[in-house]
């Protein structure tokens, strides 16, 4: 078992957290300030024990004007996982690199950097395409890019697709006259 | 090398001038077929070693393994797969194809001797399938490259695969797996909506 408040005390004395919160038994999530993370991450790797970063990944909360970052911390022996998560204005999408922590963080910083346009200044080879060969249109992972309508636009829709109501057209084809459902 | 003006030649503009010699600039032409009863037996040959590109474009790919095996047994009808586009003539697109796919596809198939067949198999090279709304794939192959049969289906089973084989060889037999020349008819429809998605062309404009 990990003591989280005990966790939290002590992050807190270093670095600006916010609330810890516990989703399971071996899963907490972390707040904390954009400036503090590299060096909190840092700290829970060399002190804390969570040696393994799992994933890092964004949260595109559109309605809040934020990207929310989430570095996902493994602890092996303790058998627990740890996000960190941060905010990040959305207008200007910039975060610290990793890759000095974890070589490996590149390449998802990478991913990040296409699908989100966040840019890790520093990172090696982060504006490379990383699976988005010859792109031109916006980072299409936002939540305010229309996917549906680049496609029909870029790439030649054959007519005639129908689109049903799953549970309509379930009622007409498969019972039909049943009032009841 | 010197290079021709007419407006037959194609311009090859985005390679560096070192590299321009190395790629041939001119456009596909058109074979006719031979006149009378050859033409049936040239199609009878064709459509009995029909040789599989070993690309496997996507996730359909996975149901080309299963017709090497004993079950299944595709060297009885004449198939087998090549690890090299010249020495192919049957291209099966396996499902749905991402742009930075497209881009080795419409390679690899002008690459291939003709004549030339493209199989597309599973319903994303149809309409885009589950895909169709996605902002990576491709909706139509057949805007790409000349399609003769499509096998629908998500994914289809190896029987399905067979069948649609099968199909194809009738087309030939009937003369009508015309895709190489409709590819060399209406080259510059397919090339303009080659270069619609693959923003960075960085190829030769016809490789081979």
């Amino acid at each position: 078992m990990v003591d989280l408040k005990a966790l939290r005390a002590e992050m807190d004395k270093r670095y600006q957290v916010g609330e810890i919160s516990e989703q399971r038994a071996d899963l907490a999530f972390l707040d904390c300030d954009k400036i503090d993370v590299p060096d909190a991450v840092a700290y829970l790797r060399d002190h804390e024990g969570y040696v393994h970063l799992s994933f890092i990944t964004c949260v595109d909360r559109l309605e809040d004007e934020l990207f929310e970052i989430v570095y996902m911390l493994r602890n092996h022996e303790k058998k627990h996982d740890l996000g960190v998560k941060t905010k990040i204005d959305r207008k200007n999408p910039v975060m610290d690199s990793m890759h000095n922590h974890w070589a490996a963080v590149a390449t998802y910083q990478r991913e990040l950097y296409e699908m989100f346009g966040i840019d890790f200044p520093g990172s090696p080879g982060v504006n490379r395409p990383f699976a988005l060969e010859s792109w031109a249109g916006p980072p299409p992972m936002r939540r305010d890019f229309d996917t549906k309508k680049y496609s029909e636009e870029t790439y030649f829709p054959r007519p005639g697709r129908e689109t049903h109501d799953p549970a309509e057209h379930m009622k007409k084809t498969q019972y039909p006259g049943r009032a009841d459902l | 090398m010197k290079m021709k003006t007419d407006k037959s030649v194609l311009p090859n503009l985005d390679l560096s001038a070192s590299d321009k010699g190395y790629f041939c600039d001119a456009r596909p032409e058109v074979v006719e077929p031979v006149k009378g009863i050859w033409e049936n037996f040239l199609n009878w040959a064709r459509a009995n070693s029909l040789w599989i590109l070993g690309f496997g474009t996507g996730c359909g790919a996975i149901e080309l393994r299963p017709l090497m095996t004993s079950r299944f047994d595709m060297y009885r009808f004449g198939v087998q797969p090549r690890p090299t586009p010249r020495q192919s003539g049957l291209f099966i697109i396996g499902g749905y194809a991402s742009v930075k796919t497209l881009k080795r596809i419409v390679r690899s198939y002008e690459q291939m001797q003709g004549p030339k067949f493209v199989l597309g198999l599973g319903s994303c090279t149809v309409n885009g399938g589950m895909y169709w709304d996605s902002y990576n794939t491709i909706n139509r192959l057949d805007h790409y490259i000349p399609v003769d049969v499509y096998i629908a289906g998500c994914m289809p089973r190896p029987e399905a695969l067979l069948a649609g084989i099968k199909a194809l060889k009738q087309r030939i037999l009937d003369r009508e797996a015309e895709g190489a020349n409709d590819y060399a008819r209406n080259f510059d429809w397919y090339k303009a909506n080659q270069k619609k998605v693959i923003t960075d062309w960085n190829m030769p404009d016809y490789n081979w």
